[in-house]
């Protein structure tokens, strides 16, 4: 568990203009210079591409997530950054004409290595999506979901309050914990989800656009839950929302697609940096709302 | 007040306008009308074999359930069909609602999109209107003559052929609305599985058969009283047209002739007697209270399941 945190001095890397290969170089392998793999790396992503058939989604992207941190997934839409994020837990296998290339590191192991099984990938690597998705349960019993199928058994009453505590809703639901998840309000349903997520004790969370239904009071509710929950878990989120990625992550990774729509990531590093100083002007124009 | 803008006026005068909308009260009344000849046709029919059918009820009272077939009306009763119809749904719902909720399951939820399962599906869609007599002629030659193979007396003639007739005959229906109900269950709640770390078994059986169940049993069932409503493929495949009695033992039952209340219905409606009239709307009026509550039973158990949340 780290607690440094970052030198205002850390050199960013230069500019990346068209993603190629030997311009990405410059930005890893060089320790001290990225300042995304200068804090220990939940998954490190080595040249990966992703394909929906004949079509590439994602191409060549290599970047440290690092630990313990909140790091935002920028661009407009359709560069491929939802993909990219459904890839990290395999998500995508769901969809049968995805495939992924390169490698991506967790814990060292290769996720996309042929042994590894990728039910086990997603109770490590949880998953928050766009639409909140209670199931059609008791609050209690999506909660309680994870764990049971992990084969737990009897009395789970501690860990759905503590991970609903941590989810910031036991208060609001603590006395109708036996009525359906789908009562809630929209913003109740998202923290519910991410309670159910924590429930598996994963390292990591994925965030796929959480807040886009959600009305501003419940927006901030869940951004400072992000705050929290980074002290003990990696948060990895994609927002459209540009106030949202400056306000609530510590790293920012803009991406955006080549002619091909390709996408690929353009620029990335402290969300200070990404938002007042970008060295690219394609992130430049996206940040200041100038294009996408 | 009094000095309004012209576009006020204007817009006051298009809120006050009664446009006549001729075409969409035609559309209504047309609406109407076919509702109200489908329900005139159904209820002519009810009430016309109801009034035939009391006096039966009013005479013979339980007699007429209790009592075998027989070629003399005054002794005729509809027991065999009965205990037939009965039996027959149930030998189908036992053989049919696993396999053909098993077969939707394996299409949905774990064959792939390909060549091959398309062709699967096009084959059950066509198979679900291929007209009943055609599995008659299946029941015959295969199943009826499998059991006449292996030695089962009757000539292979039982209830249990007919039931696999009957569940061949109405296992595409069973595919297509367990599928259509497994499909309508939303993606986002499978991916909420599969995001906390389910298997492919347990967001099966878990969350997507749950939330796909109401829509599962209103078609399962509603096949089943489909089924319990043919004639013509167990005219084939051994029913019994005309008497025969019944020794009442369970191997009998399930080996011996039999017969279900479509089929006494079909006999007595031909026979000359006057007195058979009056018991074939006896006999239909039976058929009825007994699809009816096996339809009953499916809205019970669907509401059950529904009312969860």
């Amino acid at each position: 568990m780290t607690t440094e945190t970052l030198a205002p001095a850390i050199d960013v890397g230069g500019a990346v203009a068209g993603a190629a290969a030997p311009a990405v170089a410059s930005h890893d392998g060089q320790g001290g210079s990225d300042p995304m793999a200068a804090i220990p790396s939940a998954v490190e992503l080595r040249g990966v591409s992703l394909y929906y058939g004949a079509f590439r989604a994602i191409k060549d992207v290599t970047l440290n997530v690092p630990r313990q941190r909140v790091t935002a997934f920028i661009g407009p839409s359709g560069c491929g950054k939802s993909t990219l994020l459904r890839s990290m837990n395999r998500m995508n296998d769901l969809i049968p004409i995805a495939r992924a290339e390169g490698s991506m590191l967790f814990h060292g192991e290769d996720l996309y290595a042929d042994y590894v099984d990728p039910v086990e990938v997603r109770r490590r690597i949880g998953m928050v999506f766009q639409k909140a998705n209670p199931f059609p349960k008791s609050i209690y019993d999506n909660v309680a979901f994870g764990p049971r199928i992990m084969g737990a058994k009897g009395n789970l009453d501690d860990q759905v309050e503590s991970c609903l505590r941590r989810a910031a809703l036991w208060d609001e639901v603590k006395d109708k914990l036996r009525q359906s998840g789908l009562a809630l309000s929209g913003g109740q349903q998202q923290r519910l989800c991410i309670a159910r997520a924590i429930a598996t004790e994963p390292d990591m969370i994925l965030m796929d656009e959480p807040c886009s239904a959600l009305d501003p009071r419940s927006t901030l509710q869940i951004e400072e839950l992000m705050a929290e929950l980074k002290e003990k878990y990696t948060i990895v989120i994609v927002t459209h929302n540009m106030q949202q990625a400056a306000r609530a992550s510590d790293f920012t990774v803009f991406l955006t697609m080549d002619q091909d729509r390709a996408g690929y990531v353009v620029e990335r590093g402290p969300t200070l940096e990404i938002f007042t100083n970008p060295k690219n002007q394609l992130t430049e124009d996206y940040v200041s709302g100038r294009f996408g | 007040m009094a000095s309004q803008s012209a576009t006020s006026i204007a817009v006051q005068r298009s809120l006050a306008r009664q446009r006549r909308d001729a075409t969409g009260l035609a559309f209504s009344i047309l609406l109407l009308l076919a509702m109200l000849l489908t329900l005139v046709i159904l209820v002519v029919l009810l009430v016309d074999q109801v009034t035939r059918a009391i006096p039966v009820f009013q005479e013979r009272g339980v007699d007429f359930l209790t009592s075998g077939l027989s070629s003399n009306p005054a002794n005729a009763g509809v027991f065999q069909g009965l205990v037939g119809s009965i039996v027959m749904g149930m030998l189908v719902a036992v053989l049919c609602f696993p396999l053909g909720i098993l077969t939707a399951v394996y299409l949905e939820e774990y064959a792939g999109d390909n060549l091959l399962t398309r062709f699967i599906d096009i084959n059950i869609r066509n198979l679900a209107g291929v007209p009943s007599i055609v599995y008659g002629l299946l029941g015959l030659t295969v199943f009826v003559a499998f059991f006449a193979a292996l030695g089962f007396p009757n000539n292979g003639r039982n209830i249990i052929a007919g039931a696999v007739t009957l569940t061949a005959l109405i296992l595409p229906i069973v595919i297509i609305t367990s599928s259509e109900a497994l499909r309508s269950v939303p993606k986002t709640l499978r991916e909420g599985g599969y995001g906390v770390g389910a298997s492919r078994w347990e967001v099966t059986r878990q969350l997507v058969l749950p939330a796909a169940r109401p829509g599962i049993l209103t078609g399962t069932i509603l096949a089943l009283a489909r089924a319990l409503g043919e004639t013509a493929p167990l005219l084939l495949a051994g029913a019994i047209l005309g008497t025969f009695s019944t020794s009442g033992s369970l191997q009998d039952l399930f080996t011996g002739p039999y017969t279900v209340l479509p089929m006494t219905v079909y006999d007595w409606a031909r026979k000359p007697q006057e007195e058979f009239r009056a018991l074939t709307s006896a006999a239909i009026v039976v058929l009825l209270v007994l699809t009816l509550s096996f339809n009953t039973l499916a809205i019970l158990l669907r509401n059950r399941y529904q009312k969860r949340w």
